[in-house]
């Protein structure tokens, strides 16, 4: 059994293999903004949206004067901060529109500045735009903290690359026929709670801490009979990821060589907290786990257990957990 | 149930346990009959062994009834005498299936863990440490065996349990230290060791075509064992010089082939080296003692076998490689593959050309089991293997 943990670059898993040539580019699945993003996101349509709409009302409150001009200018402002909420909360790199919104804050803070010099020139009271000035500021320092959460997370240096492989005594199509069956796969891949299909789409979901879920629906991007599958999560899903499976014949009738190739993007917030329990330090290791079950199941018809590792086969980081090697006891 | 548990470096128990269930669908439960306390047992209570944990069941040399089966097996049934082999083996994988059962693919859940220490993870042992999968070991009133239709061996006639138990481990272990010699006619073959696995070692050989075997161990009542039961010439390693006494008894050649049936916990007859050894393995700058494997390799003539059946835990000082290399020894080793050995042995034990339940000196009561283990390990009252029942 072969393992290795990288964090590196967000590559198509495919275009890893030595000598193949077809890079794919970025894998495509999407983050969800964490809650203070998704407020803001929220707070940005909705300030946006009175700017569109009531442009005069806003114009007062900051202490600007009603023309034309400043009307047209909130207006402005105010599609800008919509557009940058529906990124924030729609988008597949919420945390690049979140800085867009920290550009936007800047901006609204130079208008203010504007209109605080004119009222100092007509010497109007400076409390409304100081006191604008301080709710900007509030946003803005927001708006920093979670564009750098998200774009940590959207960085491609975030990326954990997990590879393992096995070999095992039966034929690639038997291999390949049993890991098609998405459905069953929790049955050796024990971070897995459950798999369903539906036309097309897998859904996947793993339980973490405190019965958190974490959830992704991934397409098959390439099948090729007896010899690969590749999948990629698709649409909202809790944490971008894509996986390959290859089935080879091994040299000498010694069965088939299986290698799985896996990547993902802790995502940012409490649901990258939980995968992150989930997955532990090394994925590499729980997916050396995951094979080594896969091919006791293959070889043997079921997954090994020993009193001490009564689920069947752990990482070693677990030990600690172990039971003594004793009987258990009825339940 | 009752069952020998560890506790600790040095510390057994007979204790209350649950029963053990079937976990696996090719399992099988064994009401055990008989069970025996191992030289390998010896290094888990001295703690050489890693991963053991407080409450582990000891022993993998047992016997008995077959009891309970899982829905998957085949060819055992609820009433059926059976002995069984040390090593977990699935029978399926490559390994299995070229007859390495020790070192099988599937048997080991926490491979991972071995894998950590050795490198690459052999099967699984019954009680045998959490590296060797954490299985519960059979000094027990029931133990339960995976892939029962691989490993038990069932025996129909009425042999009774003491001539048969030993195929469990230690029978096959000594014959397949002989049969990594390579012997051929007229081979002196010396066996470092006279405890229960040398003294199988010394039979093989002889079974094997040996023409003479010689066996070193301090006690003379092991030594003397080795000679009345095998025909083996002894020497003591307190009384002469072992170099000095093989270059006698093969006309300045060496033994063909050389065994060692010593293991990690080797003795030496040289206070001062033993104390260097000691010191290190004391302090963790080598865990094991190899005065025997050191001895065995520089004596053993050019382009001769090694045949290591002794076992060791982790890391050797000062191994002889230059002699090794320089003169073309080979170098054998394993945990046995018992599986390999039940049938040919059962034949051989039939026919009467073996009969292991020689090497018996001690039955006791499992709940004895604590004082089976200090006797064996300090070799009191003449001990050379304790068998308990149940
Ligand atoms: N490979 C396997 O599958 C397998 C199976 C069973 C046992 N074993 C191992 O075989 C070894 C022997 O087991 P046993 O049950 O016979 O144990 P044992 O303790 O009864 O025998 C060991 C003997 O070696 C002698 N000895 C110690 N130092 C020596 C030295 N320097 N030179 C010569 N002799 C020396 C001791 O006096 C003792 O008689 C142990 O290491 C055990 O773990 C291996
Ligand atoms: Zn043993
Ligand atoms: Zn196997």
């Amino acid at each position: 059994m072969s393992t290795q943990n990288s964090q590196q670059q967000f590559r198509d898993p495919q275009a890893r293999q030595p000598g193949d040539q077809g890079e794919r580019g970025g894998a495509r699945g999407a983050v969800r903004p964490d809650a203070l993003g998704s407020a803001l996101g929220w707070f940005g349509i909705g300030l946006g949206a009175t700017e569109l709409g009531a442009p005069d009302l806003v114009a007062r409150a900051i202490g600007a004067d009603d023309s034309a001009v400043s009307r047209t200018l909130t207006r402005i402002f105010g599609g800008h901060k919509i557009a940058g909420g529906v990124g924030v909360l729609g988008s597949e790199q919420p945390g690049r529109w979140l800085w867009g919104r920290v550009a936007g804050d800047l901006l609204d803070l130079s208008a203010l500045a504007l209109v605080a010099a004119r009222r100092r020139v007509t010497g109007a009271g400076l409390a409304r735009p100081l006191l604008a000035v301080g709710s900007v500021v509030g946003v803005t320092v927001l708006d920093v903290i979670a564009a750098r959460r998200h774009s940590r997370a959207e960085a491609p240096g975030h990326l954990v690359h997990a590879r393992s492989s096995t070999t095992i005594r039966r034929a690639p199509q038997d291999l390949y026929r049993r890991w098609h069956d998405f459905e069953s796969l929790p049955t050796f891949m024990y971070h897995l709670d459950s798999v369903r299909t539906t036309d097309g789409t897998s859904h996947w979901k793993i339980r973490g801490p405190a019965g958190r879920k974490i959830k992704w629906d991934a397409r098959i991007v390439e099948d090729r009979p007896d010899e690969l599958i590749a999948w990629r999560s698709v649409g909202r899903s809790d944490v971008r990821n894509a996986g390959t499976v290859r089935f080879r014949p091994a040299p000498g009738g010694r069965g088939t060589e299986v290698q799985v190739d896996l990547e993902y993007q802790p995502p940012a917030g409490a649901a990258g907290v939980a995968l992150a329990k989930v997955l532990g330090e090394e994925p590499g290791q729980l997916l050396a786990e995951d094979l080594r079950r896969f091919k006791q199941l293959m070889e043997t018809g079921e997954v090994v257990r020993s009193e001490a590792s009564p689920t069947g086969s752990r990482p070693a980081s677990r030990l600690l957990r172990q039971h003594p090697a004793r009987p258990l006891g009825r339940a | 149930m009752r069952a020998n548990c560890w506790l600790g470096r040095g510390e057994v128990e007979v204790r209350q346990v649950p029963d053990p269930q079937i976990l696996n669908s090719h399992d099988a439960v064994i009401r055990v009959s008989k069970t025996a306390i191992c030289g390998t047992d010896l290094h888990l209570y001295d703690g050489f062994v890693p991963t053991m944990m407080k409450g582990d069941v000891l022993g993998h040399e047992f016997m008995g009834e077959v009891v309970d089966v899982g829905h998957d097996v085949e060819t055992l049934r609820i009433g059926d005498r059976v002995v069984v082999p040390f090593p977990i083996a699935c029978g399926r994988c490559n390994t299995c299936l070229a007859g390495d059962y020790s070192l099988c693919e599937n048997s080991n859940p926490n491979a991972s863990l071995a894998e950590k220490i050795l490198g690459h993870a052999p099967g699984g042992i019954f009680g045998y440490s959490h590296m060797l999968g954490g299985f519960p070991g059979g000094q027990a009133e029931y133990a339960r065996v995976p892939f029962a239709d691989i490993g038990p061996i069932k025996i129909e006639d009425d042999l009774p349990d003491e001539r048969v138990l030993f195929l469990s481990d230690i029978l096959p272990t000594g014959y397949m230290g002989a049969e990594f010699c390579d012997i051929t006619p007229g081979d002196v073959i010396a066996v470092w060791g006279a405890g229960p696995v040398g003294q199988f070692a010394v039979a093989s050989a002889f079974l094997l075509g040996a023409e003479r075997v010689i066996v070193i161990d301090r006690f003379p009542y092991r030594l003397e064992m080795a000679r009345d039961n095998s025909g083996a010439e002894p020497v003591n390693y307190e009384e002469s010089d072992v170099r000095e006494a093989l270059l006698e008894l093969t006309a300045g050649r060496g033994p063909d082939a050389c065994i060692d049936a010593v293991g990690l916990e080797a003795h030496h007859f040289s206070h001062a080296a033993h104390s260097y050894d000691r010191a290190k393995q004391v302090t963790r700058q080598e865990s094991d003692r190899p005065f025997a494997l050191r001895e065995a390799v520089r004596n053993c003539r050019n382009g001769g076998v090694v045949s290591v059946i002794g076992v060791y835990g982790g890391f050797v000082d000062k191994f002889p490689m230059g002699s090794l290399m320089n003169r073309g020894l080979t170098l054998r080793s394993g945990q046995c593959h018992v599986q390999r050995y039940l049938r040919p042995l059962l034949d051989r034990i039939r026919n009467g050309e073996i009969d292991p339940s020689f090497v018996i000196t001690h039955r006791l009561g499992l709940d004895d089991a604590p004082h089976g283990f200090t006797t064996f390990r300090d070799k009191e009252d003449e001990c050379m293997k304790v068998v308990l029942t149940p």
